[in-house]
């Protein structure tokens, strides 16, 4: 794998880092040589969360293990933009099998090189909010359970994108899809439904779960670091806003991640064995409003006569997460 | 050695000498034993350089034997029945990976009404899978097929599939020759994949296929299997000098010469019709058999070979095609098409109905007269279809078949067959 | 072809009996094959077995429907269970049972049948020390079929139960054995 020069397309925002730092705390992004793991050509759309927080992540699980690094993708926007054959993005033995399945195969390219005495070389399963939350969710389960070697990332946008933005069950209340339109007397997707998957990750008592958004660079590549120094099963949720599903600014996407953090929409913390080892505490507290305002998915909610009940109970919901994970500024 | 055990138990045995280095697999009846005999050769350390992983569905067993098999590892698993259909996504998905994955059907019937007991409706049911099919007639057979698919399916990549009758079969003490692990070492080469994930040379494997070549890697498919026509019988003679004994191969005639009358059947029931064939030749009948082994590739023109001399053949399968007949003869009526030769199909065992050599014969015997219709159904109960057939005209809400028809057989404790 | 059907009860051994009977006539350098009814029978319930001996190799594979021989396990089988369907002219019944023809209302069957009353479950707590008559069955079946040596079934336990558990099984076998050699040759005597 060689190392290549590449551009910044992203100055003016943070998804470079901060260039005033160390160089040994520098992020693997702000690099001008790092290695590109999700090579540009691809066909993703504009302003691609999943996109932005797939090469994060691959970029530092590759510094982390000098490259040595296979990955096992599941069906979903990840996969179709990234391979449009003959081309592909990736840079590192990648693989595709089904919707489902991502996990498993991950724990089949785990064993194969366990038999095979390849050591140095770490498996990377990853997949869209659907194809973890929801039909690979019993593979992902077993995987976990078993404790396999792999580290499975989620690029949660929070809904179908691949077959024209379907609820998930990471969806989150009151947003509009395609099969939650915003119409009748409760638009949107209800209340009280979908689940959490760190949550649930964390019920395994794996040695490593955490979130992480794209709005946060420095963290994200600072969890897929320590994650690649672990063996066993392990978990990062990376939260990555879609402009297309969400009806977003392209030029939106790391500004609405990092209000869905600051709301306490989408709290970022870290868990080990089971039990919450850290969490980032919200550095300027939004209002949900700021975060829902950007988004036409939640459109409905605003307009003539907003929908105040229903944007407080989205606000209830963010102030639970800020009690819970603890995200009051410290 | 010979040595007298159980089906999965030498099928066990077998895949060991085969030397596979990830195993997989979720419990089904009747492959149960076949995977428990292989866990406790990998933790008793009996079978080195082996990771057996315990998943949580078929549908994950495949999965890993597709990322196994993808980093190049030699890979197995085994299923039946509701297990093979739960993980029929991956089944297609890694026979148009090309993933040479050998996995044994412990065929057994598909539900509803749920039935544990043998037929081969779930591998029939992944006939077009793109996996090759091979039927074994004794357990014998079974262990070696297993070798041989090991070294077809590297051969050519395709995974194939070792189906074994269930119970019939898997669950039979019998004799069966172990062979020595030098021999199968000396006939199997290690696993040498022509795709594999590799960090010195990255490559994506699954990438989405457009109209524009879908077509072709589609054909190469067929292709490949068509080439398996000509490597099928070339590894069971290979297999023959290197190990004394005849398994595989397309297909088997037996006292077909001069037979007017020819019966076709895959599987275990072979040998029940070959009991039938000789008592019906000592009577004077002019009959014989043919075990067809390899169902995928179907060897057309083998077939046509073995029954153009005949005047009729019948067709017994275990699996039924609802609505129209059955999948085995498909093939053989396409394979004996212009011939003007008398066929006939014949739905037998299923859901693991005893199929007796008395009811055989009696068939067999209104076959020569050309008494049979184009479907028969062997040994069904007519009465019991009609009663069930009477109640549905009456009332409206007649309730569920199965349990309406089992109740008008009354208990069956008592029944042998 | 001689063929054996074990009527029995789900835990009993049913099937081990038959697979012990194809060992035994394997180490006889005979073909055999045994096989379950494949039920999905929990314990307690009816379940039957079966097994063949042949001088050639067994290529039938229907259930066995006219037995040469019929080992019944369990005698509260006798009168709920088409136990003797298919019983060839010839064929010989044993039955685990302390009680005599009589007191089982198989007198008049016996008159068509040879059938024999072994109080297996009585010879299996003597020597295993639990209610377990499979092996003792079988041995009083060496002795009365002639079909299979007791050095060979001893030979077959052994290979099936290590340990204390084979040699009590072992001694079970032989038991019964030489209690059924006993009693017919007090028949013929």
């Amino acid at each position: 794998m060689t190392l290549q020069t590449i551009k910044f397309y992203q100055t003016g925002t943070f998804t470079v880092g901060n260039r005033l730092l160390d160089e040994s705390q520098r992020t693997v992004q702000a690099n001008m040589r790092r290695t590109n793991s999700l090579n540009s050509g691809h066909r993703a759309c504009q302003g691609c969360g999943e996109a932005l927080g797939a090469r994060y992540a691959i970029d530092a699980a590759m510094r982390a293990s000098n490259n040595q690094v296979i990955a096992a993708n599941a069906t979903g926007c990840l996969e179709v933009f990234s391979t449009p054959y003959p081309e592909t993005s990736w840079q590192i033995p990648w693989m595709h099998s089904v919707f489902g399945n991502a996990a498993s195969v991950a724990t089949g390219i785990a064993a194969a090189l366990k038999v095979k005495q390849k050591k140095g070389i770490r498996v990377i399963a990853q997949g869209g909010d659907g194809g973890t939350t929801d039909i690979g969710f019993a593979c992902l389960s077993g995987m976990f359970e078993r404790n396999d070697d792999v580290l499975y990332i989620c690029y949660d946008n929070e809904a179908y994108m691949n077959t024209g933005v379907q609820r998930s069950s990471a969806t989150p209340a009151g947003a509009r899809t395609a099969t939650t339109p915003a119409a009748g007397p409760h638009p949107g997707n209800p209340f009280g439904t979908g689940k959490n998957l760190p949550l649930i990750a964390m019920a395994h008592h794996i040695p490593y779960v955490a979130t992480a958004s794209v709005a946060n660079l420095h963290d994200l590549e600072a969890k897929v670091e320590k994650a690649m120094g672990i063996h066993g099963a392990r978990y990062i949720h990376i939260h990555v806003p879609c402009p297309l599903g969400w009806g977003s600014h392209p030029s939106d996407t790391v500004k609405i991640a990092r209000l869905a953090v600051e709301s306490g929409l989408f709290p970022l913390f870290e868990a080990e064995h089971g039990e919450i080892t850290s969490s980032s505490a919200i550095r300027r507290k939004a209002p949900v409003e700021a975060y829902l305002k950007l988004q036409r998915r939640f459109a409905h909610l605003f307009g003539e006569r907003p929908d105040l009940e229903t944007i407080a109970q989205i606000q209830e919901i963010a102030d639970r997460n800020i009690a819970r994970f603890s995200l009051e500024g410290r | 050695m010979l040595q007298q055990l159980e089906g999965s138990k030498a099928i066990a045995l077998g895949i060991a000498l085969c030397r596979p280095e990830v195993v997989c697999a979720y419990p089904i009846t009747p492959q149960t034993h076949i995977v428990e005999a292989i866990a406790e050769m990998v933790k008793k350390g009996e079978l080195e350089q082996c990771e057996f992983i315990n998943v949580e569905s078929e549908f994950a067993a495949l999965s890993v034997a597709i990322g196994a098999s993808a980093a190049g590892a030699r890979s197995y698993t085994a299923t039946a029945s509701q297990g093979l259909l739960y993980m029929a996504e991956a089944v297609y998905n890694a026979a148009g990976l090309g993933l040479p994955i050998v996995m044994t059907i412990g065929n057994r019937a598909i539900g509803a009404p749920i039935n544990i007991w043998n037929d081969h409706s779930d591998s029939m049911a992944m006939r077009d899978a793109g996996w090759i099919q091979l039927y074994a007639e004794t357990n014998q057979e079974a262990l070696d097929l297993h070798i041989q698919a090991f070294r077809l399916a590297e051969a050519l990549s395709c995974p194939t599939m070792v189906c074994v009758d269930g119970f019939i079969l898997t669950h039979a003490y019998e004799q069966v020759e172990i062979p020595e692990s030098r021999q199968v070492d000396a006939f199997l080469p290690p696993f040498d994949p022509v795709q594999v994930l590799d960090c010195a040379d990255p490559i994506s494997i699954g990438a989405m296929v457009g109209p524009e070549a879908f077509m072709e890697v589609k054909y190469l498919q067929h292709h490949k299997q068509q080439s398996a026509l000509e490597l099928i019988p070339q590894i069971a003679a290979e297999f023959s000098e290197a190990f004394g004994r005849n398994s595989g191969g397309l297909l088997k005639s037996y006292r077909t010469d001069d037979a007017q009358t020819i019966v076709v059947a895959l599987g275990s029931v072979n040998g029940t019709i070959k009991d039938a064939v000789d008592e019906m030749r000592e009577a004077g009948h002019s009959i014989g058999s043919i075990s067809i082994t390899s169902f995928r590739p179907f060897p057309l023109q083998a077939v046509r070979t073995a029954l153009e001399k005949a005047k009729r053949f019948v067709v017994l399968e275990k699996s039924l095609s609802v609505g129209l007949g059955g999948p085995l003869s498909d093939g053989v009526r396409k394979a004996m098409s212009g011939t003007g030769l008398k066929g006939y199909t014949v739905i037998a065992g299923l859901g693991g109905r005893a199929i007796t050599k008395r009811s055989l014969m009696a068939l067999f015997m209104q076959a020569e007269k050309d008494e049979l219709e184009l479907l028969n159904f062997l040994d069904l109960d007519h009465d019991v279809v009609n009663r069930q057939l009477a109640r549905e005209k009456e009332t409206r809400r007649s309730g569920p078949v199965a349990e309406n028809v089992l109740r008008s057989i009354g208990t069956v404790a008592s029944r042998i067959a | 072809m001689f063929q054996i059907r074990i009527h029995g009860r789900g835990g009993q051994g049913v099937v081990t009996g038959a697979e012990l009977l194809s060992i035994a006539a394997f180490l006889e350098g005979r073909h055999s094959q045994a096989f379950p009814s494949f039920g999905s029978e929990r314990m307690g319930a009816p379940v039957v077995a079966f097994c063949r001996i042949a001088d050639h190799e067994i290529r039938l594979r229907e259930p066995v429907m006219s037995p040469d021989a019929i080992l019944v396990q369990d005698p509260t089988l006798l009168h709920q269970v088409d136990l003797f369907r298919g019983l060839s002219a010839s064929g010989i019944v044993l039955v685990n049972s302390g009680k005599n023809l009589n007191e089982l209302g198989l007198a008049e069957f016996s008159e068509n049948h040879p059938v024999y009353c072994l109080p297996a479950t009585e010879i299996a707590l003597e020597h295993i020390g639990r209610p377990l008559p499979n092996s003792a069955l079988l041995g009083g079946f060496a002795a009365f079929s002639g079909q299979i040596g007791i050095d060979s079934l001893e030979k077959a336990i052994g290979e099936k139960f290590k340990g204390k558990t084979g040699q009590d099984n072992r001694a079970a076998a032989r038991a019964a054995f030489d209690h059924v050699k006993e009693i017919m040759h007090a028949a013929t005597a």
